[in-house]
């Protein structure tokens, strides 16, 4: 580890490395990160009709986020780890204002509104790991029953919170975050089972307490034809877009279903179609192979780290990132019901990136800021 | 807690975690493989039914209405054309602020104030997405007052359509007829295929007639379609093929002098070229202005054409029934010498009435002090009534319907536009159908006796009128009338025209006959005695006419009709029938004139000028 060493002292930068390095940043994660953006702004300037400032402006949203992400990369894990409790807590509040005072915006009572419009349940998709991480730092693992009746509850506070917003897909990517915590830190495998079990006997009463658009939505999956100007539109005519984009796609800006507006919420939830459609599978499987070397990448990241917390938390990061991914082209494909997930870093939209490229900042901190010490 | 007590062994749970991240990886991979499955399953497998439902999404087949086939007078002239009508059309989803464009489109004066609650009507009964015209029929400094302020409306915008325009409107719209939108009982008759993008269909006479010529064939435009149905793209065409221009017989000339001599009066003109049966003017008064019933007037504007008492849209000439009266005497004088009935040298004595045997009623004369004695010649010049009433008689019912059945008249002439009536020639064998009570049903000797003189249940159509006398014209040779002398394709320029249709001659073979009548319809213009000389004195052209006047309302025994103060609706039509030249003629007119008294005065001026601007005299 005399190479790291290196890096840390303050002799002239001479190489790309050495500058990143300096930053906090990591080469790979920000090579797949930037490429799988650069897709992004080709699929929106194709999707919102070639119009150059809808690009800019995505572009703009992208430097925020970068930016973002360069401010967490330069925050200690230790120091995350002790607001963890506070951010939490102050997000669960944000929550319960957003519940009495905030706004509605496309049906769903998600924003607040204090100079600028924010979501908070944005902050819980990086509190609500967080927390359950600091909560597993100084414990012995893996944790027993109350600890994981603890944790549970911590999840299930915010999330139905955000799940009467009503935002579906946030309170399942909380959700999913959460539960990635709770299984990487080593739950006894018995209560994976049983959460397994639970998780499906719970199915019909969740379907009680859903709304008639999101069990429409659930049934349109089932059956897009059954409702093909309606609910189900969105679905055929994505997979229309995908089936018939081909091996080879039919050429930017040249897709049809995108291009004549046939597409619905193409710039955003769909525009994974809208890359099926004009690149082919070949380039939806160059997006999703970017989005493999991330999470891998986040994931060799977590295998390195060397505390708990920094372990669990760059683990839980890496399998929420490919839970979004998995979430958005399933749904898009038809595979899992229309919940309001964008693509990751692709969709039009600047909310939801600042809070994913924040969370990568932690990866980076997590990664650069180990304690050099050979083991 | 248990949990703090347990001592942390970091290297346990280095292990621990490892083997979670790689099952989490296995599972991530798991779940990648779904993905890339469910890809290459739609692009790959079920690329073909996708790429074929993406096609059918977006390439639209849209037909092209054809240009609908001019309509020409004899000369060339046009009649029908297709003109630009502007109409204003909304698109409710890409309106921003419905309510307040409508308002500002009202204050603009594009929608009337009164028109603006059924506008939004019509705007909430469609889809959003729908293209809707909200005004119609706008005028040049509307289309341009829009064209100004257009960027203040997104979403409105103005279209042209082409309309039918007819140059004389009124004074030749029961001739061209008009147009109207397709409606449902339309839909269930024509072929729909046909008729796509066309939106108006021929409603009567030559429009309606010759539909199928004029409408021309519907074009096919492949065009690319957003998810809204816009146009984007033109990607192909079968262009439409324009409907068949018609020639009509019609001389605009003529026509335009009949609807101006008519003035305004109920009444009818029908003028025939009896060499061909070609029919130079077709005219029925009040009328109509077709061009504003082709490119839509407001129901109120339709019911108060539809309620007014002159009907505007009745067709006289085709339809308006009257008895012919006097006009009918050059016939029945054909009749007569045709049976042998009466000579041409046979004379007898009119006192003014007529009675039959063994019977008191007396039959009267239009002349209360009489004719004196009159042969045929003299009967017709000066319209004695008893020298036909005697002449009825002699004839009987039989012979005499058979007769007048043979120049056309009780029956339709096969016209070719829709609508024409029959007319009647009464018989026994007709009043024993067409009444129900028995006592009703005898046919009596009387009659026979007032069918001498066109009246009774006689009844004819201006049209038969005109083309009975058309018939003596020709001394006896009958052709079919018809309105289309030809058809002509716009784009080759190829015509072609149609041939008269000669019809079954009448029986009278004798020129002495022909010779006797005719000389003496000179004279009912040019004779010292003639009923209608005023209108011969001073004529450009020697004319043969028979005045007539058809009685409406019936005198009781004891009265005189002069000494009746009759309102007008009551008075008798006056009728004239004429032709010239009278050697080798080439016009036969009907003129009716509804309660217009007298044939010879009212009528036959009508005649004078219709023949006059024909034969181009004068000019």
């Amino acid at each position: 580890m005399s190479l790291a060493l290196e890096t840390r002292s303050h002799r002239p930068l001479t190489t790309f490395g050495q500058l990143l390095a300096r930053l906090h940043l990591d080469g790979i994660l920000l090579a797949g990160l930037v490429g799988v953006m650069a897709i992004g702004l080709l699929a929106i300037y194709s999707a919102k009709g070639q119009q150059l400032p809808e690009v800019t402006g995505q572009l703009a949203r992208m430097m925020v986020a970068l930016a973002a992400m360069l401010l967490m990369a330069q925050v200690n894990p230790v120091w995350l780890r002790r607001v963890a409790p506070f951010a939490y807590v102050g997000g669960v509040l944000l929550l319960l204002l957003v519940l009495l005072a905030g706004e509605v915006g496309k049906g769903a009572q998600r924003w607040l509104n204090v100079g600028i419009r924010f979501q908070p349940s944005e902050i819980m998709k990086l509190a609500v790991p967080m927390a359950l991480c600091a909560l597993l730092h100084d414990r012995a693992l893996p944790p027993r029953f109350p600890m994981l009746i603890l944790m549970l509850m911590l999840i299930a506070v915010p999330v139905l919170m955000i799940a009467v917003q009503p935002d579906l897909g946030t309170a399942i990517l909380i959700t999913l975050s959460g539960v990635a915590v709770i299984f990487l830190a080593g739950i006894a495998r018995r209560w994976i089972i049983a959460g397994i079990v639970l998780a499906l006997a719970a199915m019909p009463a969740l379907w009680l307490v859903m709304h008639d658009y999101q069990r429409s939505r659930v049934l349109t999956m089932f059956d897009p034809t059954s409702d093909p100007l309606g609910a189900g539109y969105h679905i055929i005519q994505s997979k229309i877009a995908i089936g018939s984009g081909g091996v080879f796609g039919k050429g930017w800006l040249n897709g049809t279903q995108g291009q004549l507006e046939f597409l619905p919420e193409r710039s955003t939830d769909f525009i994974f179609a809208v890359i099926g459609e004009e690149f082919g599978l070949l380039g939806a499987l160059l997006l999703l192979l970017l989005y493999l070397v991330v999470t891998a990448r986040g994931l060799v990241i977590a295998v390195l780290a060397q505390d708990t917390f920094s372990r669990l938390m760059a683990g839980a990061l890496s399998v929420t990132f490919f839970f979004y991914v998995f979430v958005n082209t399933a749904m898009v494909m038809g595979l899992l019901p229309v919940v309001g997930v964008p693509l990751p870093l692709v969709s039009a939209g600047g909310t939801s990136m600042v809070t994913l490229l924040a969370g990568f900042g932690i990866l980076m901190s997590i990664h650069t800021h180990r304690k050099l010490v050979t083991r | 807690m248990a949990d703090n007590l347990r001592i942390k062994d970091h290297w346990q749970e280095q292990r621990l975690f490892l083997t979670r991240v790689i099952v989490t990886g296995v599972v991530l991979l798991l779940l990648t493989g779904l993905v890339i499955g469910r890809l290459v399953q739609l692009q790959v497998a079920q690329y073909e039914t996708f790429s074929a439902q993406s096609q059918g999404n977006r390439i639209r087949v849209q037909p092209v209405p054809p240009i609908r086939g001019l309509i020409l007078d004899r000369n060339g002239e046009v009649l029908a054309e297709n003109m630009p009508s502007y109409q204003l059309e909304l698109v409710p989803e890409q309106v921003p602020d419905l309510q307040d464009t409508l308002a500002r489109l009202v204050d603009l004066g594009l929608i009337e104030a009164e028109a603006l609650e059924g506008v939004r009507r019509t705007i909430a009964s469609r889809r959003r997405f729908d293209t809707i015209a909200i005004a119609e029929r706008l005028e040049e400094e509307q289309v341009a007052l829009f064209a100004v302020n257009r960027p203040h409306f997104p979403g409105v915008d103005i279209r042209a359509r082409l309309a039918r325009y007819y140059r004389h409107g009124p004074a030749i719209a029961h001739v061209l007829g008009y147009m109207g939108g397709i409606g449902p009982e339309d839909q269930a008759r024509i072929d729909r295929a046909a008729y796509a993008g066309t939106t108006h269909i021929g409603r009567s006479a030559i429009e309606r007639a010759y539909e199928a010529q004029l409408l021309g064939t519907v074009g096919r435009e492949e065009v690319l379609v957003n998810a809204h149905g816009r146009r984007m793209q033109v990607l192909g065409r079968g262009p439409a093929r324009p409907g068949r221009d018609l020639i009509l017989t019609i001389d605009i000339e003529t026509q335009l002098a009949a609807y101006e001599a008519l003035g305004g009066q109920r009444g009818a003109v029908v003028a025939i070229d009896p060499r061909n049966g070609e029919v130079l003017a077709l005219v029925s008064t009040p009328s109509f202005d077709p061009t504003a019933l082709s490119t839509g007037i407001s129901r109120r504007d339709f019911l108060a054409l539809q309620e007014n008492e002159d009907r505007p849209l009745f067709n006289r000439a085709l339809r308006g029934q009257y008895p012919p009266g006097s006009t009918i005497k050059p016939i029945m004088g054909l009749a007569g010498l045709h049976y042998n009935v009466v000579t041409p040298g046979h004379r007898m004595m009119c006192r003014g009435f007529y009675q039959l045997p063994g019977s008191r009623h007396r039959f009267r004369d239009w002349r209360p002090q009489g004719h004196g004695m009159v042969d045929l010649h003299e009967s017709i010049v000066q319209s004695c009534d008893v020298y036909f009433y005697d002449l009825a008689r002699e004839m009987g019912i039989e012979r005499m319907a058979a007769f007048l059945q043979t120049f056309g008249l009780g029956g339709t002439s096969g016209l070719d536009i829709p609508g024409e009536q029959p007319g009647l020639v009464p018989t026994p064998a007709w009043k024993r159908t067409a009444f129900r009570n028995p006592q009703d049903q005898a046919w009596f000797p009387g009659e026979t006796v007032i069918a001498g003189i066109g009246q009774g249940y006689m009844l004819t159509t201006p049209l038969q009128l005109a083309w009975s006398t058309a018939t003596v014209a020709a001394r006896g040779v009958r052709y079919r009338p018809q309105l289309l002398l030809g058809q002509r394709d716009p784009l080759s320029g190829q015509v072609w025209l149609s041939e008269p249709e000669l019809q079954e001659p009448v029986p009278v073979g004798d020129a002495q006959q022909w010779a006797v009548v005719i000389d003496a319809m000179r004279d009912v213009l040019h004779g010292p005695r003639g009923t209608a000389r005023a209108v011969g004195q001073g004529a450009l052209i020697e004319i043969a006419g028979k005045s007539g006047t058809a009685q409406v309302f019936t005198v009781a025994q004891d009265q005189r009709y002069e000494d009746l103060d009759v309102p007008e609706r009551l008075r008798d039509h006056a009728l004239f029938v004429a032709f010239a030249p009278i050697e080798a003629p080439s016009i036969a007119v009907a003129v009716i004139v509804e309660n217009g008294e007298s044939g010879s005065r009212v009528a036959a001026p009508v005649a004078r000028q219709v023949i006059e601007t024909h034969l181009r005299l004068g000019s």
